[in-house]
């Protein structure tokens, strides 16, 4: 049997214990957001293993650079930062061309949106987003501005540490992930409601980027590192069929 | 202390985390207030020359206080007329429409929670044991206080037979619930639209699945 070299088997059943729980009230707003009743699992058909397909020519080269894709009058102010990583499955095989989306605050915290009202002030030359596709390698990179914390109303004096916010689409509709990074040594880290909203430490620590000092520009940029799982998929050596006269793996 | 045993060597997958407020920012901008991308992706999904029926699918999403969610996102993904997906691992034996993707992304109103795609009605899929699916499509919906996205499915009341044979309908026990995936067809100066409204929460509460 010859197994082909890109697979499309059902996904692995998602691990639910690592991740948040739909209401989490400690996490103010998920209250009156959460279903209450039971998802109802479903096996994947076609509808779920399959997925949109990006293509490079749909980004623009500036896409992924944060620091020049809004620069109007000058650079934007805050430090400079190479973010890169991999994207993988739970096989720990590289995820190709998956899309992957980031949005984040300026330097002072602020958000380029019509519904931030935070004091500190827009940046000018900041927009604030930016996407990439990966690799043959599964391989992503960005250089942004590190984002600042910001206080939002939940417990009047809670604040988020810095973090940019990830949106990843994969092969298949079942693995679409959104998430955010944070990074090494925050001491906002410890006291976040939403990201406490992970019940599994080893699941936090995997949302934490550390500081890759390798990876960043001499005397210009330092880099952080932040590698995403998305579910994997089983092949189907002895599976019923999944679609009529043909498994998915194909002959 | 557990029996010894060699670790197997999966990775876990990233934990979630809710979009938040400003997901328009990353995802699209032009709704969070400006303009920074040549190429934005949005709720139209049919082109003039994608083959199908011409449909519109609406409504809004209603948190546990029947208040609609102004600040949601959602994607959509469906295939075609034929009633095949824009992705290799689709082997039915069915046309591409080069012209349509299937999948689009739109957000609700800030002011009245309305979301909208314009699109094409999708053709019946094959489903798992040579079980046919009615057209369908699959919805994936995040927003502040959405922990993890939501997966859900529309389908169609003009497809009553088909919905009737549906294995995924026939896997919800309560009968009761199954409408609340069923998409009402009206017509509206000429145009087809099929209202699709979403209960997070609460006595309707739409079926989510874990797929
Ligand atoms: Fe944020």
């Amino acid at each position: 049997m010859k197994l082909p070299s890109q697979q499309y088997g059902e996904f692995y059943q998602r691990d639910r214990t690592i991740h948040p729980p739909a209401y989490a009230p400690a996490y103010k707003t998920s209250v009156l957001r959460s279903p209450q009743k039971s998802l109802i699992s479903l096996q994947n058909s076609l509808s779920e293993v399959t997925g949109p397909v990006f293509g490079a020519d749909e980004l623009g080269p500036l896409d992924n650079d944060l620091i020049m894709n809004y620069a109007k009058t000058g650079l934007p102010v805050g430090e400079r930062i190479v973010v890169h990583g991999h994207v993988l499955d739970e096989n720990g095989h590289p995820v190709k061309n998956a899309l992957v989306e980031v949005w984040q605050a300026n330097a002072g915290g602020r958000y380029r949106h019509r519904n931030d009202t935070y004091i500190a002030p827009i940046d000018p030359n900041f927009g604030g987003c930016g996407r990439v596709l990966t690799d043959e390698n599964g391989h992503y990179v960005y250089r942004t501005i590190k984002p600042g914390p910001y206080p939002w109303r939940n417990n009047v004096n809670d604040w988020r540490p810095a973090h940019v916010h990830y949106s990843i689409s994969g092969s298949g509709w079942a693995q679409r992930l959104v998430t955010q990074m944070y990074f090494e040594g925050d001491p906002l880290i410890a006291s976040c409601p939403i990201l406490r909203t992970i019940p599994s430490e080893a699941a936090v620590r995997q949302l934490i980027a550390p500081l890759d000092r390798n990876a960043g520009i001499q005397l210009d940029s330092l880099a952080y590192r932040f590698d995403i799982v998305l579910r994997g998929s089983r092949a189907t050596w002895f599976e019923n069929a999944v679609q009529p006269d043909d498994p998915m793996q194909g002959e | 202390m557990t029996t010894m045993v060699n670790q197997l060597e999966y990775l876990k997958e990233t934990a979630s985390q809710t979009a938040g407020p400003y997901v328009h920012i990353g995802l699209a901008p032009k709704q969070a207030g400006f303009d920074i991308f040549e190429n934005n992706f949005g709720s139209v999904l049919a082109g003039p020359r994608t083959k199908g029926e011409r449909i519109r699918v609406e409504g809004r999403v209603f948190d546990g206080s029947g208040t609609p969610l102004r600040d949601v996102l959602i994607e959509i993904w469906q295939a075609n007329a034929a009633g095949k997906y824009n992705h290799p691992a689709d082997r039915q034996k069915k046309p591409i429409d080069k012209t349509f993707r299937g999948w689009g992304r739109g957000c609700s109103d800030f002011k009245t929670g309305i979301w909208a795609f314009d699109t094409i009605k999708p053709g019946s899929v094959m489903g798992r044991n040579n079980r046919p699916m009615a057209p369908h499509i699959s919805f994936w919906i995040v927003a502040r206080g959405i922990n993890v996205g939501l997966s859900t499915r529309m389908y169609f009341s003009d497809e009553q037979v088909a919905n009737g044979k549906d294995p995924v309908l026939n896997l919800i026990e309560w009968e009761v619930r199954r409408k609340t995936l069923i998409a009402t067809r009206e017509e509206r100066k000429g145009q087809v639209v099929y209202r699709f409204d979403i209960n997070i929460q609460g006595p309707d509460e739409t079926v989510f699945f874990d797929i």
